[in-house]
Formats: structure tokens, sequence, C-alpha cells
């Protein structure tokens, strides 16, 4: 397939699950820090947009501020409309490839984001929209589209970003000093009934962190993700090798879950901002040599012309 | 009469157009009773009602074009434009008499010019024209087709006769929004398709990708074709996705082309793939920097060379532009019994030569009467209307036009035929022109049963380009086909039941279209020979 079309694909995959991720973000976070003293609510604001990686333009860091960077910026790419603009724009380039289902969801969420209003009520109802439209947009592509070349860029972007997102949920509880409980976090995640099923009644933040960290069954837990994007790198080049990898990105994804997998589960919680800053900067280095080796191409400009 | 269609009476009578929907005595004519029925039974709250969630449905699946950067729907109109299966007899013949007499023209034109020799048209018509492009002069294109897809705009005016108002053989584009008005129309007033038959519209992918794997150079065994587009900012873009995307092709952009040994090559993820075919959606002078504009990035350089050397084919060809000069459309006519030995099916409107003196005399008198057209123009653009200019305009026009005579033609003002139109909540007339689509494949010539009914939306007014605010509707051909569409010994279309229409459209039609490839490469290639001359152009 054309390369640009590729680059379009992966990065689709990116922000639907960036837009799920901070949805689900923001909508725990946004109910925990409304329910503290307006003092306190400043340093909790700074925390969780640091963890996100956004700084407010006028380095106003109150509520309506975050709400404002996380949820409604469409010039901030990390935000809920940011993520679905940047999704939508990317499928319209690709509109040829993507299904018709896929793109028909993506850009009616695209129109449905400017009904809802922009305060805190309206801001909780757009998480759990959006949420449910992210829901919809992966069912069409799950059932509309072949399992492909395309399906894998998309599938791949998808899993590199859904990695980053949770190792970021976790950041925003292992660095928190207001109380953020666990069992908001999973809820956050919407793991919680998932995690009781196998833990049963034995809850602690050990087994709570082990669980979005390592499980090896819960789509969304960071283990599960790097496996994912493991296994698409795998089939989007199977050649066997004797020795290494040629693959830049299967080597930087498979070293990120193997120091994760075969690390102490019961020594995690120690060192977990470390393994967490791991798997954020893996992320993004996996990232670029997919482009390097699959996009690049796109990137050549052959002609000039009246410019030289 | 329905009660909906009461103000409609009283808003027709003393206008000078031909109503499509009824007569003088405000009788539905034949064609429009069911449709007139089925409106009838409905509120006026019901076709809003309908009319919003037509609208909405555009919106929601994106069938829009570029306006001045933003993205708007289409407006599409409640009301279909409906042609019995008569008046679509004339139309479709007509068509195909104008595209076969151009394709023999453009043929000419780019070769000996047999037409100039037997003093059938001036020499500088040719010669001066802004679209004769000299860098193709000399080589007929691999697959033996320059026309592939032609758009030929048809009005009907004040008498009920059908009259040709322009060719468009370059990129004409609104194909897409036939495909996704019979969409909406469908799903927006359903009882309107129950009980009459309607033709399907769905088959014109499937036709397009026949014509252009059918024309592909010969050395290719399994051609490749692709979409070639300027972009996601060209006003276009939502009909080249969709006509990619309905064809299963790859749909590119310049950079992603590459020209290697006067072969092209698309970048894809597996390294750099070979191209056959290149339906192209960008303007002749953006092709190929380095016979035309050296500043565009659009194309790639090196496309002409290739296509040159037969190794690849552009549709349409470069340089059909001068099929489409507004002063080379005055002489079709002439040009359809030079090279078909017919007599036009479908006749011109009046058309005044403003660099013949007798005739620019008479329109320089007559400035305040008369469309004034630049020759090249198109979508509306630089058009004047005499009767609703002011004095200062015409005196602008009159300067223009004696500065340039060759660069524009008159025509008189025609009153186009109106439909019925819902806006403000009311049906009132508005004036309609008709696209009809032709597919060649250089073995027939196919035309899409029915086309693009544009409609201007301001009461009064005869400009219906989407650029100046126009609107659509869907447009309704009744009754079975009397000729097969297909080549003998192919399959009838799947689908004649209009009331079903699915879009994507079945997976099967590629195989089918393989088949038939195969069908006329058995058949039909040795008569259309490739004569591949280096040489270079000696006019």
């Amino acid at each position: 397939m054309l390369s640009r079309i590729a680059e379009s694909l992966f990065w689709i995959g990116r922000y639907v699950e960036r837009a799920d991720g901070v949805a689900r973000i923001l909508d725990v976070h946004l109910e925990r820090i409304t329910q503290l003293p307006v003092g306190e609510q400043e340093a909790e604001v700074r925390r969780i947009m640091a963890v996100m990686g956004v700084e407010p333009a006028d380095g106003d860091y109150s509520v309506r501020s975050m709400i404002h960077e996380l949820a409604w910026n469409k010039d901030c790419l990390t935000s809920i409309s940011g993520s679905l603009h940047a999704a939508r724009e990317n499928a319209r380039r690709a509109r040829e490839t993507v299904s018709s289902a896929m793109w028909e969801s993506l850009n009616s969420t695209y129109y449905g984001l400017g009904q809802h209003r922009r305060d805190v009520v309206g801001t909780f109802r757009v998480c759990h929209w959006t949420v449910e439209r992210m829901a919809t947009v992966r069912g069409q592509v799950q059932m509309t589209m072949s399992h492909d070349e395309s399906w894998m860029f998309l599938s791949l972007g998808a899993a590199i970003e859904r990695a980053d997102m949770t190792s970021r949920l976790l950041w925003t509880r292992s660095t928190s000093t207001s109380g953020m409980s666990w069992v908001s976090i999973l809820h956050c995640a919407g793991a919680y009934e998932a995690f009781l099923r196998t833990r049963y009644g034995t809850f602690s933040d050990e087994s709570a962190t082990q669980f979005l960290l390592l499980d090896r069954l819960f789509p969304r837990s960071i283990l599960h993700a790097l496996t994912t994007a493991e296994e698409i790198l795998v089939n989007l080049e199977p050649g066997i090798q004797r020795v290494g990898f040629k693959d830049d990105a299967r080597r930087i994804i498979g070293e990120a879950r193997t120091a994760l997998e075969f690390h102490h589960a019961e020594d995690l919680i120690a060192v977990l901002p470390e393994h967490l800053n791991n798997v954020q900067a893996a992320c993004a280095r996996a990232s670029e040599s997919v482009g390097a080796k699959y996009f690049s191409h796109a990137l050549e400009a052959s002609w000039f012309g009246g410019m030289l | 009469m329905p009660d909906l269609f009461d103000h409609y009476a009283a808003d027709m009578s003393g206008a000078a157009a031909y109503d499509e929907m009824f007569t003088a005595d405000q009788r539905a004519r034949p064609g429009y009773e069911r449709i007139g029925g089925v409106l009838g039974e409905l509120s006026l709250s019901d076709v809003n009602t309908r009319a919003d969630s037509m609208a909405r449905s555009f919106l929601d699946r994106g069938v829009t074009f570029d306006f001045a950067g933003e993205e708007r729907p289409f407006p599409l109109d409640i009301v279909p434009r409906v042609l019995t299966a008569g008046e679509w007899d004339v139309i479709e013949r007509g068509v195909k008499q104008r595209v076969r007499a151009l394709e023999c023209f453009l043929d000419d034109v780019y070769g000996e010019q047999r037409v100039v020799a037997d003093g059938i048209v001036p020499r500088a018509l040719i010669t001066s024209s802004a679209h004769f492009h000299r860098a193709v002069w000399g080589f007929r294109p691999p697959g033996g087709v320059r026309i592939h897809v032609a758009g030929i705009d048809v009005v009907r005016d004040q008498q009920g006769v059908f009259r040709v108002l322009e060719d468009n053989v370059r990129v004409p584009s609104g194909v897409s929004y036939v495909i996704e008005n019979r969409r909406a129309m469908a799903k927006g007033l359903p009882e309107a398709f129950m009980s009459q038959p309607i033709r399907a519209v769905e088959a014109y992918p499937r036709h397009l990708y026949r014509a252009l794997r059918a024309t592909a150079p010969e050395a290719a065994e399994d051609p490749v074709v692709v979409v070639l587009t300027p972009g996601v900012f060209n006003s276009a873009y939502f009909e080249h996705t969709l006509l990619a995307g309905l064809m299963g092709v790859e749909l590119v952009e310049g950079r992603d082309l590459v020209v290697r040994g006067d072969k092209v090559y698309m970048r894809t993820t597996d390294g750099e793939q070979r191209v056959d075919v290149i339906y192209k959606r960008i303007d002749d002078d953006f092709v190929d920097p380095l016979h035309f504009r050296s500043d565009s990035a659009l194309g790639c350089s090196g496309l002409v060379n290739a296509a040159r050397a037969g190794n690849v084919t552009i549709a349409n060809a470069i340089g059909n532009g001068v099929a489409d000069d507004k002063l080379t459309y005055s002489y079709v006519p002439e040009l359809i019994r030079y090279y078909l030995g017919e007599e036009p099916v479908l006749p011109n409107v009046d058309t005044y030569r403003l660099e013949e003196d007798e005739a620019r005399a008479y329109v320089l008198d007559h400035l305040d009467e008369l469309v004034v057209k630049p020759v090249d123009g198109s979508g509306g653009k630089g058009l004047v209307i005499g009767p609703q200019a002011t004095a200062a305009e015409l005196e602008e026009l009159r300067a223009k036009v004696l500065a340039d005579p060759r660069g524009w033609i008159a025509q008189p003002v025609l009153q186009l035929s109106t439909v019925p139109t819902f806006a403000d909540g009311e049906f009132s007339p508005r004036h309609v022109d008709l696209r009809p689509f032709a597919v060649n494949s250089g073995e027939d010539v196919y035309v899409l049963p029915g086309g693009l009914t544009r409609v201007a939306m301001q009461k009064g007014s005869l400009i219906v380009n989407s650029s100046q605010g126009g609107g659509s509707k869907d447009t309704w051909v009744l009754g079975q086909p009397q000729t097969q569409d297909l080549d003998p010994g192919q399959a009838p279309p799947p689908d004649v039941d209009s009331s079903v229409h699915t879009w994507p459209v079945s997976a099967s039609w590629q195989d089918e279209a393989d088949s038939d490839q195969q069908q006329q490469q058995q058949q039909g290639r040795a008569a259309a020979p490739t004569t591949r001359t280096g040489e270079e152009p000696s006019c």
C-alpha cells in the first residue's frame, strides 16, 4: 500500500486510542479534583497536565484550564478534541482505504463534538461519549476492514498508543499525594470488574498495579498492548533471521516487554516510575522507527521546480 | 393537484421557462405523476423532516465540497428531476455522438489536422487555444482513447428542446453526487421508488474501471490503475476518494509517484510499484512540471515523457482542453457532420463567434440582451449575463471583448427549464441544467442513466454551479434500458432493481471486470493500434 496512506492509518490508530485514553483519564481525575478544596486544586491540575505532557498557554492551572487543554483545545494533539480532529483528518486523507462505516462514525463524532457544553458537566458527558464513540469506531475497524496491511498499521498505532496511555494513567496514581484510589484507576481503565474476577477480594496497591502493568489477558494492560504491537510488527515483516533484528521497532518494543515481563512482579511498585518512563520512551522510539522504515518514502520531495 | 403544490401554480404563471414537472395548465407531465402523488401525501413538516435527515446524512458521510477552505455538504433537493425513457434516449444518443465526434477531432488535432486542410475549422482555432498542448502533438496515447470520461452539459430551452451548453472532456466532475444523491433519495423518499422502475446508477465505477483497464498500455498484463488527486484541499476531493474507493484502486497524490526510465511507479510500504493507468483529476497545467508549470508539485515530473513512450495511459489525455474551448464548441455540429457523416442529435445553443466582425458588431450592440462567456472558463467564472449586469459591468466587458475577441463567445439568454424545489418551507420553481456522464473504453461509449442535475438555489438565478451556491437533484431515468449497456456476451448488470442501492457495490464486480478485460484483449486490441513516435512536434 502507499506509504503515505500507511502513515495516515498508523496515526488514525494512535489518535483514536488517545482520544479514548485521555477521556478516561480526564473523567476520573476531574471527578476527584472537583471534590478537593479550591486551594488544593491547582497542585493536582499541575501534576496531571505534566503527566499528560500539556502546558496551558497562559500559565493558568485552574480546573477550567485543564478542561480546556485536555478536552476542548483543538490545536492540542493530546486533547480529546485535538485527537478526534487529527484522527478524522487522517481518515479523510485515507478515505478510499478505510471502510466507509469507519469513516462515517469518525466523521459524525467530529461533528457531534460541537454539540456538547464546555462546562464541567458537559465535559463529563463528552468523556463518556468519546469512550463510547471510539468503541464504535474500533468496532467498525474490526468488522468492516480486511485484517490486511492497512488494518495492521492501524492496529499497530493503536497498540503503541495504548501502552503509552496506560503508563500515563498509572503515573497519575504513582505520583499522587491526594489519595487517588486504585479503585478509581481501575475504573478509569475499564478494568475494575476484570480485576475483581481475577483477584477476587485480594485487593492491594500492588495487585492493582500488577494487573494494569502485567496482566497477559486484559487488553489495556501495558504488557498486553506491547505484546500486540510486537505480534503486528512480526506480521508486517515475517522473515526469520538467525541473529538479531533488522526491524528496530520490534527490538525496542521487545526490550520494553521483556523488561516488564521478566521483572519480579513483587518489586514493581518500588521502581514503578522508572518502568513507566521506559515504556513511554520505548513507545516514542518505536513510533519513530516504524515511520523511518515504512513511511519515509512519502516524505521524499522529488521536485521543487520554480522554488529552486 | 396536491395541496403542497398550490403555490407552485401561482409562481409558475408568467414565467418564460419550461417547467419540467407541470404543463402550463398545471397538470403533471408524464413521468412526474408518481412523485407528485408521493409528495402530495406528505405534510409540510414531513417534507421538512426528510429534507433535514437527507442533509444530515450528507454531512455524516462527508458528501461535501470544499468552499473557501470549508467543507460544505452539497445541497440535495428532495424533488427529483425525472426523465422519461423517450427523453433519455435522445440525450443518450446525443451524448454518445458528441463524444465520438470530439474523440475524432482530438485525434485529428494532435495528428494530421485534416479538419483544417478540409476547411471545416480555421487553423487558428487550434493554435490559438490556450489548451492546445504542443508537448503531446504527434503521438497517439496508449490504448488509443483520449476522452475516457466526458460530462456534456445539457439544458432545456423555452420550447422544451434539449440543447448542449458545453462540453467537458478534461476533468468533468460531479459523478460522485449522482451516486450519493441516489443513495440519499432511496432512504429519504422510499415511497417514490416502489412500483416504478428507475434506472440504477451504481454501475458507473465498474464501467469506469473497465474502460481504464481496457486502455492500458499493451505491455501491461494485469494493469494497475490509480486515481491521481491534487489532494485533500481540492474542491472535488470527496469525488476522488469515492471513485478510487468504489474502483478499489489507490488514490495517489503527485508526491506518491516517481518516474524512472520513462516508467511510472508509486511509493508503497513494499517499495516502488509500477503504475499503468492514471485517472488524473488534475488540470493539464499541473500534471508535469517538466513540461507545464514548473512551480507546481501537484503532479509528477516525467509523466508526459512516460506517456509519450507508451508506458502509461493518462486519462483523460493531456491536451483535451482544445475540445472544451467554447469557440470549438460552436463548431461541434459541423464536426459531427464531418467526422461521423451524421446530423447532430442534440443541437447547440446559438453562439456568436466574437472574432467574426459581423457577429462582434451585433453582440457589442446588444450586450444587455446576451450572455457573454470566456472561451476557457469553467464553473461560471467570468460569465456576464447582460440583462442582469450594470452599465459599468457592460462597459468593462466591452473593453475586454475588444481587447481579445478570440477569448469570448456570446449566446442568447436561455431561460433554463425549472423544476419544483423545496426552499424556505415551500416548493417553487428553480432553474436546472443536466450533466450526463459518459465513459469511453474505445470499444463503446457508456452513458450513466441520468447524470447530475444542478439547480440554482436562488430564485430566478440562472447560475447552477456549486461554487456559486448551487445545489443538486437526484435525476431519474424511468423505464428499463432499451439497449444493453455492456458488451455483447457480457452478463446484464446484476441489479436493475432500483429500490436497493448499496455502497460499496458487491465484491464480485472486479472479477467481472477482469473477465471483461480478457474479452477486450481477445476481441478488440488490434483495432486500436498505438503509434508511438519520438518526433518533436513540428507545428
